[in-house]
């Protein structure tokens, strides 16, 4: 199982990880019925952002829809909507956007701004002399992107997703290991040989770090089969890197199980930390959005490490002179880990 | 029933004779609400770009500072050589250049035509694709200035309004996700573990000789954390509600409910849990290493379900944090009444059933 679980999760939860959004679902109220508010609305699904949850007659039956989470965005046509743009020069349109997740609102609100912006130029050209137009002085923008032009959203997750995946396992199994010994008692006939809390603490390191090497590279070859990623950088080097996390982590996994009596509570520890690794490492969200004190969290957790340079080898092939610091800085937290586990192993009571 | 209550307390004095699994217990929640409602947040701000003006003109030096002046980005560099773009990706930290090209400004004016090309690290596509809409967005901006102010004839305004979160802030969104998670994992990691504990340090089979029946037994356990949790519950909404705003709109006696069936659920998933493992690691591997990831991937509130592939869609429905995400937002968010949540309500108890049962069935009363 210890297997299994890990390689069932980097199949198939990699493909659920995407924030590209479209198929955003949009309610178009038309009171107009003119031929301009029967464009607009074809426009807006043509583009393929949008997916049509119906045409409600009211505003209200609208708002239903999206209370429903049935519509994400109402766009309300006025009555008088072509009358007053040819007339009066201008007409407001309603935009209704749910905006409970809201980066998904205002990217939705700015594709359907930018399609009611294209429609309204083109209604322009219809009425003005297409010369004045022209004239007006444009900047294009050209963009490249690079390391992964298709923008494939997995390419960029199954790497973070396998640096979690190896630090769940790895922390859980260091976390519990010492403290079983206490629970069911064998630590006391280990306590009564003469071998020293150092080499304790290491004996227990070693066959995990062993393993966590295996499970990364079991990760390492469905990345490479089933998702076609292969490090852009010197593999060697990511293993040299994980040599170093793992040293970290596993003492940080001792340590906690050092301090707990109770298996129970050394997973209660362990629960806590591992969501604060899953969550704050910058694994899914991105850490220079967060506020000043959580991104010092962040720097103290050894994970934001690991991910920053697994994205940083595998994808963009960066070499030792680019991730010097990061492992240097890991280093450290695995020296000082294993030394606070060594120091505050007792083997009287 | 009087022997059940004696088993009740007696689990209750297990639980408060562990001081720092207690304290855990507690802490836990409330440390993750507070921690992840302010940190947690898609919209991405301050990124690092770097800026090679080859312009240095009237035109490219306003857009730099209209750049600088935004919140989304923070200019890291502003000379550079082109050939080094690569190795500022390789470093790790700057996420987009941007090239003007010499005679900007001059172009603009005599050809009414400039190009500004942007080279974005898109390793992380959704940073990468977000930036350039930002500085798209600025740049047509600006172009817009230098058009002069005389209103456009025969324009379309679009009013907007931002429902239910008129800031955009993130915690509306990862709060109810939150509450989800760490309700449904502390609750199936404790009831599983306290269960299959007593199977490992053996004291299981002196609990079965004893005339009580083994399934009360076994809800003995689940009453502490039915309790526990309750109270967690009221913290988390207190939380939410005085430290990150986030009002509740909807019945709180509601809310309440639907959360004590989320807890029920579950509990009866960690006893499900318990029946099929024998020790206390697995069933931790089980509990946090099968659930938090799909919990969090699947539930809808870190990833939008919509977008996903149909299998994974379909899987989605079996993740029991989805349907309470799905309340809580309904409830809290939009103020919204049972009508409105009777099928995920439907679900959750099904759910429900669904382990008690199977559960039931698997637990054995003799061990081998």
């Amino acid at each position: 199982m210890l297997f299994v679980a890990p390689i069932i999760q980097l199949l198939i939860l990699p493909q659920a990880a995407n924030y590209t959004i479209r198929n955003i679902n949009l309610s178009v109220v038309d009171l107009d019925h003119s031929s301009y508010s029967h464009k607009l609305s074809e426009k807006i699904f043509a583009s393929g952002y949008f997916r049509s949850s119906g045409y409600p007659a009211s505003t209200s039956e609208a708002f239903k829809l999206i209370e429903e989470d049935k519509a994400d965005i109402i766009l309300t046509i006025p009555n008088g909507f072509s009358q007053n743009i040819i007339k009066e020069g201008s007409q407001k349109v309603a935009v209704s956007v749910n905006a409970i997740n809201g980066v998904k609102a205002s990217v939705g609100n700015n594709y359907l701004g930018n399609i009611i912006q294209d429609f309204n130029n083109q209604i322009r050209t219809e009425w003005i002399q297409p010369a004045r137009i022209n004239s007006q002085p444009s900047i294009e923008i050209v963009s490249a992107y690079w390391y992964n032009p298709l923008l494939t959203y997995y390419i960029f997750m199954v790497p973070g997703i396998l640096v979690f995946l190896v630090t769940m396992i790895g922390a859980n199994m260091s976390a519990l290991n010492i403290v079983r010994e206490k629970e069911v008692g064998t630590i006391e006939q280990i306590n009564v040989t003469p071998v020293s809390k150092s080499l304790f603490i290491l004996g227990k390191l070693i066959p995990f770090w062993i393993l966590g090497n295996i499970i990364f590279t079991v990760g390492l070859l469905i990345a490479w089969l089933v998702y076609g990623i292969i490090p852009l950088g010197s593999i060697p080097l990511l293993y040299m890197f994980l040599g170093v996390y793992l040293f970290a982590l596993l003492g940080f996994g001792l340590l906690i199980s050092t301090y707990s009596d109770t298996q129970q509570q050394a997973n209660s520890i362990m629960f806590l930390f591992v969501m604060i690794f899953n969550l704050m490492g910058g694994l899914f969200t991105p850490i220079e959005s967060m506020p000043g004190w959580a991104q010092v969290i962040t720097k103290i957790i050894p994970i934001s490490y690991f991910i920053e340079v697994m994205r940083m080898i595998v994808l963009k092939g960066s070499s030792l002179r680019h991730i010097l610091y990061h492992t240097g800085i890991v280093f450290g937290m695995g020296v000082i880990l294993n030394t606070w586990a060594i120091l505050n192993y007792r083997k009287t009571s | 029933m009087t022997q059940f209550f004696i088993f009740v307390r007696k689990e209750f004095s297990h639980v408060f004779r562990d001081r720092k699994t207690l304290l855990m217990l507690f802490g836990l929640p409330v440390i993750q609400i507070v921690l992840f409602g302010f940190a947690l947040t898609n919209e991405i701000k301050h990124a690092d770009i770097a800026v090679i003006d080859n312009a240095r003109d009237v035109a490219s030096e306003q857009i730099i500072q209209k750049l600088e002046g935004s919140s989304f980005f923070h200019v890291t560099k502003t000379v550079m050589d082109p050939r080094q773009t690569e190795e500022v990706f390789k470093e790790g930290k700057t996420k987009l250049v941007v090239i003007f090209p010499g005679n900007f400004y001059t172009d603009l004016l005599h050809f009414n035509k400039a190009q500004i090309q942007i080279i974005a690290d898109a390793s992380d596509p959704n940073t990468a694709t977000t930036l350039v809409a930002y500085i798209t967005a600025i740049v047509n901006d600006y172009q817009a200035s230098l058009k002069g102010q005389a209103p456009l004839p025969y324009a379309i305004v679009p009013e907007v309004r931002m429902l239910y979160n008129p800031d955009l802030k993130g915690a509306p969104n990862f709060v109810p996700g939150v509450m989800a998670m760490v309700l449904l994992l502390v609750c199936v990691m404790m009831t599983s573990i306290s269960i299959v504990k007593e199977k490992e340090l053996g004291t299981m089979e002196i609990l079965l000789a004893s005339p009580i029946q083994p399934i009360l037994i076994i809800l003995a356990k689940a009453v502490p954390y039915l309790l526990l949790s309750m109270i967690n519950l009221v913290a988390i909404l207190l939380l939410s509600v005085y430290a990150l705003d986030l009002p509740i709109l909807g019945s709180i006696p509601l809310l309440m409910g639907e959360s004590a069936l989320l807890i029920i659920a579950a509990l009866s998933l960690g006893l499900l849990i318990s029946t099929v493992t024998e020790s206390q690691q697995a069933a931790m591997f089980l509990s946090m290493m099968g659930m938090m990831l799909p919990t969090i991937l699947l539930s809808g509130y870190m990833f939008p379900i919509e977008n996903m592939p149909k299998v994974l869609q379909v899987i989605s429905n079996v993740v029991p944090a989805k349907w309470y995400y799905i309340i809580v937002k309904n409830i809290m968010l939009k103020g919204l009444g049972f009508s409105f949540i009777w099928k995920e309500t439907l679900i959750l108890a099904g759910m429900t059933l669904f382990f008690l049962f199977v559960s039931l069935r698997n637990f054995k009363i003799r061990l081998q």
